[in-house]
């Protein structure tokens, strides 16, 4: 589910469905190999479609680096969960995780190839949110 | 207002009841306009909340809040794990241990706030947030057991002609007016439930 780069942003895809969340986080690795830490997440914590805090910290934990995790999301759970568990990360990692308005694919992909050429968490948060501009 | 572990754990089962028990009503108003699992994703948070017990019971009021909290944020999923369990974990934050009613006012509006920072979100929009403005309007202002019970009822009620901003059931535009919004619903049994049982405490 992931590999370890550190000095790259990480990037964490959260789906309501684990099909769609190991998809995305497939394509992303077609594109950028192993250049950037990368883990997903998906469903609810009986296994269901959803999401869940728990799931998000450990994929926060799987992808960190020292210049920060990128989070992808599908709909408003995802979100909404996403947020909350970055205002559960310690206080000196809470600054460097940021929860992309981007759609979860594409923004991923555009995410991860962003972070594989070294940029910084905002420039990678930004790439990835221009698919709203 | 000073409620003993008894009254704790009664509660507790108060509010886990008044949700699980409607858990099949809340996913079909979800299934309505949303993605109708509101009321699974509540009736599994609350069963991890009473599998808490007694243990749950035996810490004090805010602290007992604040795990609450915490236990519907790790187990809810959806947005209304994030949006519940941050008000529970807000209102145990805010309270001391034996409140006044000036102290659930200010708590209650802390823990309102927070909400609305949570779900980026106002009341009007057709969320919990249509429930919980009101009835802490009524609170404030002096209202009684069965007048804030009521406007928890009524509010639930005056979302259902309401067209959705925020959360799922905006997608569909002017086709989520005419259904009741599930997380109001559910606010509103909480709300119920809760004032039922303290109300018990007051009395007895």
């Amino acid at each position: 589910m992931s590999s370890l780069r550190p000095g790259n942003v990480g990037i964490v895809i959260v789906s309501h469905s684990p099909k769609i969340a190991e998809g995305a986080a497939d394509m992303v690795r077609q594109m950028v190999g192993d250049a950037v830490p990368l883990a997903w997440t998906g469903g609810d914590v009986d296994g269901g479609l959803g999401t869940n805090v728990a799931g998000i910290l450990a994929a926060i934990e799987t992808a960190w680096s020292p210049a920060g995790v990128a989070i992808l999301v599908d709909l408003g759970g995802a979100e909404t969960n996403s947020e909350m568990a970055v205002e559960m990360l310690p206080e000196d990692r809470r600054a460097r995780v940021l929860v992309c308005n981007a759609p979860v694919v594409e923004g991923a992909v555009i995410a991860a190839t962003e972070s594989s050429g070294g940029s910084s968490l905002a420039a990678v948060k930004r790439s990835a949110e221009e698919f709203y501009a | 207002m000073s409620l003993d572990r008894v009254a704790r754990e009664r509660l507790v089962r108060a509010l886990a009841r008044s949700v699980i028990e409607h858990a099949d009503e809340l996913t079909s108003l979800d299934q309505a306009i949303g993605d109708g699992d509101h009321g699974l994703n509540m009736k599994r948070g609350f069963e991890a909340v009473l599998a808490a017990l007694p243990g749950l019971a035996d810490k004090l009021l805010p602290e007992m809040l604040k795990a609450i909290g915490m236990t519907l944020v790790m187990k809810v999923g959806g947005a209304s794990g994030p949006l519940v369990g941050t008000f529970f974990m807000e209102l145990g934050k805010a309270l001391p241990e034996q409140p006044s009613r000036a102290d659930l006012v200010a708590a209650t509006e802390k823990a309102i706030d927070a909400v609305k920072a949570r779900g980026r979100s106002e009341a009007g929009q057709k969320t919990l947030l249509d429930v919980l403005v009101p009835v802490h309007a009524v609170l404030a202002g002096g209202g009684d057991a069965k007048a804030i019970a009521t406007e928890a009822a009524q509010a639930a009620d005056r979302t259902t002609p309401m067209q959705a901003i925020r959360g799922r059931a905006s997608f569909l535009g002017e086709r989520s007016i005419g259904h009741m919004d599930p997380g109001s619903r559910s606010v509103s049994l909480l709300i119920g439930a809760a004032v039922e049982t303290l109300e018990f405490e007051v009395n007895t």
